[in-house]
């Protein structure tokens, strides 16, 4: 049996709950465990991003715990979310989101000063990163010289860089074209099965649907279905 | 270190909001250091017109003479009294006037002028007397001759060689009369002061009023300007209880109104620059902070924490207000050197108010090295207090509220 990744127990989180409350999301219970290749379905406004955020520790649920590895992040102070982020998260977002100034080598070094790897660790690390998402050649370029998929790709290997837990992909193929997608995709699978590595998105897209081994539905902010289609293969 | 190299990146990542932040914090110093070395310039000058090179800082007179100018009410100068006010620390310099007012003449014109018998060397020595020689020769220790200023020789139609006839009163209501030829005509930047003195040496003029071994006060120059107060209080311990020391700013109390007025207006007009140089160093603030606002969330979502992007934020600000600083200190430093050496000159009715006032109108820079770091120090800490506004608002940083488009 894998080990539990991330346990969210009976999590809501409600905006403006004062005045209007406005439920994003709604009493959920959802287990991940190391390894799975999960997709976040439903239409807009299902809460899919919000819940993505929460399992993150970018925003609090209004109720409802969720244990990351065991430890209880709502718990955490905001200081200490920060922190544990940092090493047990990896992001990727649907807008790339590259540090600008720093070249695709140093967006992916980046995380690794922030855990305060030394430098041979750092750069062994950040090179075999850049062979697994093909961007060797790339690695002194800016991303404003970049095309989508290779930003993209270079935000997975950032993602990847901490050695998270597992890694939250918020609409990771929104912005890309067919083609690039499919490269993303064929790079993140490939690391979830060679690696193991566990790998969550919010999507809309048919293809990251399609590739995807389990699919969570939301709607309303609660869970409509969840429907596992393979088994893990490990 | 991987801080300051990132920080460096930043700041050149949009050179033309960086060059807008420089720009308004050196433009804001070059201002605000030209604005204070020409306030300073001006009254420096009127103080040297007035006090530097007439009254001296302190005087030391008969008790009374200041409040009835007469030679009856003058001191009886000796050298122990001499020896009992050099012996103060911070005196510089002492020259012993015999002052009175009384009627010249040439001719059929007649002016009233005031007579100031004078140890030409020590006069010299306290109020740079013989550099305001414009022709002819200075006064020597007794001479029978007369310096007279420019503006009274003008009034008196004279020139040099030419005799003046001088009448007054004299040391208990003797009569005062002589007739000196004409050896120095003497220039003052101050109106008042060049339109009514002569200068006799001083047994001359005490011979002219009958008062032998008398002066009416004994004009000091200090080494130390800004110890006025304890130097004053030094000497009337030292002196007798007859004598009393008076300060520029006791015998000029409508001088020194004046510069507090102006003063108040000048720092009016200086809170008035800050608050300019504020609302630009802030607007470029606010933009940065607009425009990374989303990469900030970004970056605290991956997981750099809050201390870590304050000290980005302080490198960035702190590298931009320095050197903006820097910049408008040396760009304003020949500034200042240029209006101390080529002062503004004001003309029309400003220029005749200034004269009515008894003042040079003429505004010169100051280049007291006090005015470049004051104001440096100013604009910095001005510019590294609102930097405290990126670092409250990451502090208050929701990473999902940031990155929302």
């Amino acid at each position: 049996m894998n080990q539990t990744v991330i346990d969210a127990h009976d999590v809501s989180k409600t905006y403006n709950p004062e005045a209007i409350p406005v439920p994003a999301v709604n009493h959920v219970h959802l287990h991940i465990e190391q390894g799975e290749f999960t997709a976040l379905v439903g239409p807009s406004g299902s809460g899919k991003t919000t819940l993505l955020n929460l399992i993150g520790g970018l925003d609090r649920p209004t109720g409802g715990k969720i244990f990351i590895n065991g430890v209880d992040i709502t718990q955490l102070s905001d200081n200490q979310l920060i922190d544990f982020r940092l090493h047990h998260i990896g992001f990727v977002f649907q807008s790339f989101n590259l540090i600008p100034v720093l070249t695709a080598k140093e967006n992916i070094e980046f995380i690794l000063l922030l855990q305060g790897v030394d430098k041979t660790t750092r750069e062994k690390r950040v090179l075999q990163l850049l062979k697994e998402i093909g961007l060797e050649d790339k690695m002194n370029v800016r991303p404003s010289q970049l095309s989508g998929g290779q930003q993209q790709r270079v935000a997975v290997a950032r993602a990847l860089a901490s050695k998270p837990q597992f890694i939250l992909a918020d609409e990771p193929t929104a912005n890309l074209d067919s083609k690039a997608a499919a490269n993303l995709l064929d790079i993140m699978y490939k690391l979830n099965q060679e690696e193991n590595m566990t790998f969550i998105f919010s999507t809309h897209d048919k293809r990251v649907i399609d590739r995807a081994r389990r699919v969570v539905t939301l709607v309303d902010g609660r869970i409509d279905s969840d429907t596992a289609f393979k088994p893990l293969e490990h | 270190m991987w801080l300051i190299k990132l920080a460096w990146k930043n700041i050149w990542r949009n050179r033309n909001r960086t060059l807008i932040s420089m720009s308004a914090i050196f433009f804001a110093v070059i201002f605000s250091v030209v604005a204070n070395s020409l306030w300073k310039g001006t009254f420096g000058a009127l103080i040297q017109n007035l006090v530097g090179y007439y009254s001296g800082y302190i005087q030391i007179q008969q008790a009374g003479y200041w409040d009835e100018q007469v030679l009856d009410n003058s001191l009886e100068w000796s050298d122990s009294l001499k020896a009992e006010i050099s012996g103060e620390n911070n005196i510089d310099a002492l020259s012993p006037r015999l002052e009175s007012f009384a009627l010249m003449s040439s001719g059929d014109i007649t002016k009233g002028c005031l007579v100031v018998g004078i140890d030409p060397m020590r006069e010299s020595e306290v109020t740079q007397l013989q550099e305001r020689l414009k022709k002819g020769r200075y006064l020597e220790s007794g001479d029978q001759a007369i310096l007279l200023t420019e503006g009274l020789a003008e009034q008196l139609q004279l020139s040099l060689e030419d005799t003046v006839y001088i009448i007054g009163q004299g040391f208990h209501g003797a009569t005062a009369a002589g007739k000196y030829p004409i050896k120095g005509i003497l220039k003052y930047g101050a109106p008042d002061l060049n339109n009514r003195l002569a200068f006799l040496s001083l047994p001359a003029a005490q011979e002219l009023y009958g008062a032998e071994n008398r002066a009416t006060s004994v004009v000091i120059s200090l080494h130390d300007q800004n110890l006025l107060e304890e130097t004053v209080l030094g000497l009337k311990k030292r002196l007798d209880s007859g004598l009393v020391a008076m300060t520029w700013k006791d015998m000029m109390p409508e001088i020194v109104q004046h510069m507090k007025t102006d003063h108040f207006t000048m720092q009016i007009i200086q809170y008035l620059l800050y608050l300019l140089i504020a609302f630009g160093i802030f607007g470029t603030l606010t933009m940065m902070m607009v425009e990374r606002q989303f990469e900030m969330g970004m970056l605290i979502a991956l997981g750099m924490k809050k201390g870590n992007m304050i000290l980005l934020m302080v490198i960035e600000s702190v590298f931009t207000v320095i050197t903006g600083c820097l910049a408008g200190l040396a760009a304003s430093i020949p500034v200042a050197f240029y209006f101390k050496n080529n002062p503004i000159r004001f003309g029309g009715e400003f220029g005749k108010a200034y004269e009515r006032f008894g003042f040079e109108a003429v505004m010169p820079g100051s280049t007291e090295p006090g005015i470049f770091w004051s104001q440096g120090l100013i604009v910095l800490c001005l510019g590294l207090l609102l930097s405290l506004y990126p670092l409250y608002k990451i502090l208050r940083m929701d990473p999902v509220k940031a990155m929302r488009r």
